[in-house]
């Protein structure tokens, strides 16, 4: 797998964007459990503005990554640099008032709440909870919330309880709940994992969209390589807690050894690599 | 067909109930009923005071946590009266202290026990209450032990009065307080703290993830809790004017958990319907089989599991969209 290594932690400065200074930095992150490492020396820098897809095979510590970075897990050794802070012992509630959000692989909806609801806590959430007998729909939160659902094409099931919503449209309430706290990075778990794939790529444009709108760099994990190809500005592929190969789309994607370690050696390179 | 085109297909949410016309409704009932049947104001009384302090109970059902020692704090009310009022006899200040010392309790348990959840935060309740029962009980040089404490002498705004006024005014005070804190928690459920307890429920990691402290969020509704529960108390006290360590014991606590259930944690009315119902149901089931009237409270509440999950409050908003429909 060394062979297929691009832009990895050797030569990171080749393929490192215009910008000196990066908003995730991470070094040397280790993370075992039992004998499996799932972080085994994870360099990486996340550059403002980018869009960066993480793909490799499950198990690979794809989300420990996401995990440590939001401070969900600890790592045993290594640091994580935030706008240039050290975040490592940060309780996620303190990363996510600096700055990072987060959506999951399971989305983490108030599921008994409309998504009008959902969408005003976190927006409530973000500009502080602590008053016990204001309405939460009252006018300003009610239509901040609305014109957020808009952006994300959720206005016309603002009303629906979110446990009524189909994969696609909680997918996008959850990265839609992350994007309310206003963050600078967000950190995307698998957003189109479970999602039919004839609605897929909407639902990517539709983020993709908001996202570059809103300027908010993205580290996302995904699994379908036409995604990654069509919307990422480089890609890290993970591999056994290390990160085996790094760079842009239409040089990791067509690099044989990734296609045939990480995708799969039947695996053609994705449709639309190089564009 | 995109996904929120698919998801619009999801039912729309239904219309709320003219929840403040029932509550006129009731209030209005219950005031007939004591016009009507005096001997039935003691009853009553006593009921809505269990009421308050099982909205306290409702608030932690939001979260999805179920306390079996919430009866500690109506004790502390209880106790607050018996042992102040030789000094301060008077009914308006006693409230307030009852409420305050509950709510002072409340805090320092609830600083503990909000870092646990479900079963845990339930034996947790459970065993603090029991230690205060045991210290009601064992410490009989100052709590008279289960013998109790007499409550005598109250005055209501520096009046002291006839036994007939004061059962109105204690019936009157219940309801007023009643109402009160039904209005206060109906406006907390529905703001950003009271949404954010709802969640602890459903996903607690999410609001962890929008910078929120779900422990803080519980112990807000934890102290609120306890604080009805005093308030409770003190009316009980004051109500029965006879105080014993049984108010602290887990039976009492299971009650205001079954009360909880009968009524239905779906509204700030739920409480009330279920504590008169309960009270109603003790009080004429002991007459007529004396022996049996603990069978029939428990043929009752699982009738309304098996039957009617959203409790007493469920089954009434059923009938009446069944009828508006």
């Amino acid at each position: 797998m060394s062979a297929a290594v691009h832009g990895g932690p050797q030569d990171r400065g080749a393929n490192r964007p215009r910008q000196a200074t990066p908003l995730l930095s991470a070094r040397g992150l280790r993370l075992a459990f039992g004998g499996v490492k799932a972080a085994d020396g994870i360099d990486l820098d996340v550059m403002p503005g980018e869009f960066l897809a993480i793909i490799g095979p499950n198990g690979a510590g794809k989300t420990t990554f996401i995990n440590m970075s939001t401070g969900y897990l600890k790592p045993q050794d290594g640091t994580i640099t935030y706008d240039g802070q050290p975040i490592i012992g940060l309780s996620p509630r303190a990363i996510v008032r600096r700055g990072i959000g987060r959506s999951f692989q399971l989305p983490q909806l108030f599921t008994e709440h409309t998504v009008l609801e959902n969408a005003a806590l976190a927006i409530a959430a973000h500009a502080g909870i602590w008053s016990p007998f204001t309405p939460l729909l009252r006018r300003g939160y009610h239509d901040q919330a609305m014109a957020l659902l808009d952006r994300f094409g959720l206005g016309p099931v603002a009303q629906s309880r979110a446990d009524a919503l189909n994969e696609g449209a909680r997918k996008l309430a959850d990265i839609a709940m992350a994007v309310a706290l206003q963050p600078r990075l967000v950190l995307m778990d698998e957003p189109t994992s479970g999602v039919a794939a004839a609605e897929k790529m909407g639902i990517v444009e539709t983020l993709v969209r908001v996202l570059r709108d809103t300027g908010v760099t993205a580290v996302f994990v995904e699994h379908d390589m036409d995604v990654v190809a069509r919307f990422a500005d480089r890609v890290a592929v993970w591999s056994q807690g290390r990160i085996a190969a790094l760079g842009p789309p239409q040089q990791v994607l067509n690099d044989p050894a990734v296609l045939r370690d990480v995708i799969g050696i039947e695996a053609s390179p994705p449709s639309g690599a190089g564009h | 067909m995109s996904a929120t085109d698919r998801a619009l297909a999801a039912p729309p949410r239904t219309m709320r109930l003219p929840e403040a016309l029932l509550a006129v409704l009731g209030a209005a009932a219950l005031v007939l009923v004591a016009f009507l049947a005096p001997w039935l104001k003691f009853v009553l009384t006593v009921a809505l005071a269990k009421g308050i302090a099982v909205l306290g109970i409702l608030l932690l059902l939001r979260a999805g946590q179920v306390s079996f020692g919430h009866s500690m704090f109506l004790a502390v009310g209880a106790y607050t009266v018996a042992f102040l009022a030789p000094a301060v006899p008077e009914a308006l200040l006693l409230l307030p202290l009852g409420a305050l010392l509950a709510g002072i309790l409340g805090l320092v348990i609830g600083l503990f026990v909000v870092r646990y959840r479900d079963i845990f935060f339930g034996m947790l309740n459970l065993a603090l209450s029991m230690v205060l029962y045991s210290l009601l009980e064992k410490l009989y040089a100052l709590t008279k032990g289960t013998d109790g404490i007499r409550v005598s002498g109250l005055t209501f705004a520096g009046i002291t009065p006839d036994r007939e006024t004061q059962e109105w005014v204690m019936f009157g005070l219940a309801l007023v307080l009643a109402i009160g804190f039904g209005l206060l928690v109906r406006a907390y459920l529905a703001s950003p703290m009271g949404r954010a307890l709802a969640g602890i429920k459903t996903r607690e990691t999410r609001l962890e993830f929008m910078g929120v402290s779900a422990r803080r969020v519980l112990l807000f509704a934890y102290v609120m809790s306890a604080v009805m529960g005093g308030v409770g108390g003190t009316l009980v006290a004051m109500t029965t004017r006879h105080v014993t360590p049984q108010l602290a014991y887990w039976t009492s606590s299971g009650e205001l958990v079954f009360i909880a259930i009968l009524g239905g944690a779906g509204s700030a009315l739920g409480p009330f319907l279920g504590a008169t119902a309960f009270e109603l149901v003790r009080v004429y089931a002991a007459a007529a089989v004396a022996d049996a009237w603990q069978m029939i409270l428990g043929g009752v509440l699982l009738a309304v599991i098996l039957f009617a999950p959203g409790g007493l409050w469920g089954m009434l908003t059923s009938r009446l969209k069944g009828r508006g429909a």
